[in-house]
């Protein structure tokens, strides 16, 4: 057993590489208005926080993670560009559905985190070698994706706008976007739409039903996707190979979908400017669907070091370039943000279980 | 002695106690009906009678051997509830699933693919998600976090919760139904491919309970 006391000593010394990176320390608050990270995150948010009301402020939240109020803090008043670093605890719920499992995980934990807001084009990269050095006494595994090659060839099929966005809302919803990519690859047969007397009751207008109704009518007329189309998104969304590799399979991949040539060029800079800092590409996995089993506010590079040794562990550190959310807390002002965490406690008890084998 | 806890009134109770008498155990109220200590016949037990809502907390710290009550309040109300009881056997009354309804004159909504893409047009046209009020916030969260539908909030909903769509605090309900007569009087029809749980009156036993006097007791009532 590690002591809490243990596990900050480690997270202090990240806190520490950090500030080296040139980042200023904030301290956020652990109860967080429960308002804004609901209407982010939905209720899979509920299900993982720890949700408690406040007499005046209503419903309230124990920090879930840094993320949305680091951005807050920083739209509230910070100047670009900004690097800043924290060290504090997260708390979520480990609610495991109808069973019980027999050593139940932490819903308390430490996160030492690193966020930067810039509009400097080698941002991504800076965060990403930042996470490779700091982690590398460890045996981890790391991982890169990256969102935008996804969105890229999804904007780029040949379907209805309407048709591009429903499937850019699911990506990260990977049963719900293969069965939205079969319809849309068979002719729509015509649909009925029965009458009926009930009364009209609820907030939804009658018009916002008549609207979709009439985009369902014309559904039967729109060209369906072609095969290769589909077996194309495939081959991209299986890439998954050492840098070098995986740069090759998507340079092939770009002759088919050349949509995806600006993201892919900006991913081959990023994985250059990491090899100009030292990092050998061939040790960094590219994994085109990565970003999917993230955060879904996450629209650029993603990123995630695994223990080679716990394959059933949560990730020890991860991140990437969530813009999206800044868009979406910024009522209109978006900002370049990109970022990521490290859990000081797993790698705690990483240490220890390398030190145990060792004797 | 093992000790049963029984639902305290109405038809969950008499058909309880039909159902145990059905086994050569006759269970009835102690004194008058307002009494809420249990009289047993044909076997060593003690007779608790509480509310269906709280029988399966007792059952997870033991207080109670045994416990009769729906599958939709345990699943829903506690998490891991595998590690607590274990179901000895659906007794076959009671039946009442848990529903996902909407207004019934959404004539485009037929199904959960619809009723996922019409979350998404109520989020981009109204600028919040569309709210579903239920009380069975766990069991509804983790079918539809299964199903991939996401542009929802849950509200909270302890009672008339059939009411709420017509008061605007919520465009959609997940609630019990056994005859969905209430959701059609109150203009709101079922989606077919929706329904998150099937339950029924269900005898559990607690896994705290000693496991030799649970399969003696399970032996004589022919299970």
């Amino acid at each position: 057993m590690i002591s809490k006391a243990e596990k900050r000593v480690i997270g202090q010394r990240l806190l520490s590489a950090f500030r080296a990176a040139g980042a200023v320390e904030i301290a956020p608050d652990i109860l967080l208005p429960a308002g804004t990270l609901l209407d982010l995150y939905g209720e899979d948010i509920r299900a993982r926080a720890y949700v408690t009301s406040d007499p005046i402020r209503g419903e309230v939240m124990l920090r879930p993670d840094f993320t949305v109020p680091v951005v807050r803090a920083h739209m509230d008043g910070g100047a670009e560009p900004a690097r800043y670093c924290y060290l504090g605890e997260v708390f979520r719920k480990q609610d495991h559905g109808d069973a019980r499992p027999e050593q139940l995980r932490d819903n308390e934990y430490l996160q030492a985190g690193f966020e930067l807001f810039s509009r400097d084009p080698g941002a991504d990269a800076e965060i990403f070698a930042l996470f490779y050095r700091i982690l590398a006494p460890y045996d981890l595994r790391p991982v890169m994706g990256d969102m935008g090659l996804l969105t890229a060839a999804v904007a780029a099929l040949p379907l209805s706008q309407a048709r591009r966005r429903a499937l850019a809302h699911h990506l990260w919803r990977p049963r719900r976007l293969s069965r939205l990519l079969s319809r849309y690859s068979r002719p729509a047969p015509a649909r009925e739409f029965a009458e009926t007397d009930a009364p009209w009751t609820g907030m939804r207008s009658g018009a916002e039903m008549e609207a979709r109704i009439a985009s369902l009518r014309a559904e039967p007329d729109e060209p369906p996707l072609p095969a290769e189309w589909s077996d194309r998104l495939a081959r991209l969304f299986s890439v998954d190979a050492p840098a070098p590799e995986a740069l090759e399979m998507l340079d092939a991949l770009a002759a088919e979908i050349n949509a995806i040539a600006p993201p892919l060029a900006r991913l081959r800079a990023r994985i250059e400017a990491i090899a100009v800092q030292g990092i050998d590409p061939g040790a960094v996995r590219l994994s085109a669907s990565h970003g999917q089993r993230e955060m879904e506010y996450y629209d650029g590079m993603t990123f995630s070091f695994r223990a080679e040794s716990r394959p059933d562990w949560p990730p020890i550190a991860s991140g990437g370039r969530y813009d999206a959310m800044t868009r979406m807390l910024g009522q209109g002002r978006e900002i370049p943000a990109v970022g990521g965490i490290i859990r000081p406690g797993l790698l705690a008890e990483l240490a220890q279980t390398a030190e145990g084998a060792r004797c | 002695m093992l000790k049963l806890g029984v639902p305290s009134k109405g038809r969950l109770m008499e058909e309880t106690f039909a159902w145990f008498a059905a086994r050569g155990v006759t269970l009835s109220r102690a004194g008058g009906a307002r009494e809420y200590a249990g009289k047993v016949e044909g076997a060593d037990l003690a007779l608790l009678l509480l509310p269906a809502s709280e029988i399966p907390r007792e059952l997870a710290a033991g207080r109670l051997d045994l416990g009769v009550t729906g599958s939709d309040l345990v699943r829903d109300k506690l998490a891991g509830w595998q590690a607590d009881m274990r179901p000895l056997t659906q007794m076959g009354f009671g039946h009442a699933d848990l529903v996902l309804a909407v207004p019934a004159c959404w004539r485009d909504c037929e199904s959960l693919d619809d009723f996922a893409a019409i979350t998404r047009q109520f989020r981009e046209t109204h600028g919040q998600r569309l709210r579903i009020a239920t009380k069975y916030h766990r069991l509804v969260r983790a079918f539809l976090s299964e199903q991939e539908v996401a542009d929802y909030q849950l509200v909270d909903s302890q009672g008339a919760t059939e009411g709420t769509v017509a008061n605007l605090t919520a465009e959609a309900i997940a609630d019990i139904t056994s005859s969905g007569e209430t959701l059609r009087a109150n203009h709101l029809k079922i989606l077919e491919d929706a329904v998150i749980h099937a339950s029924q009156a269900t005898l559990y036993a607690s896994t705290k309970a000693d496991a030799g006097e649970i399969e003696a007791f399970s032996r004589r009532i022919g299970l």
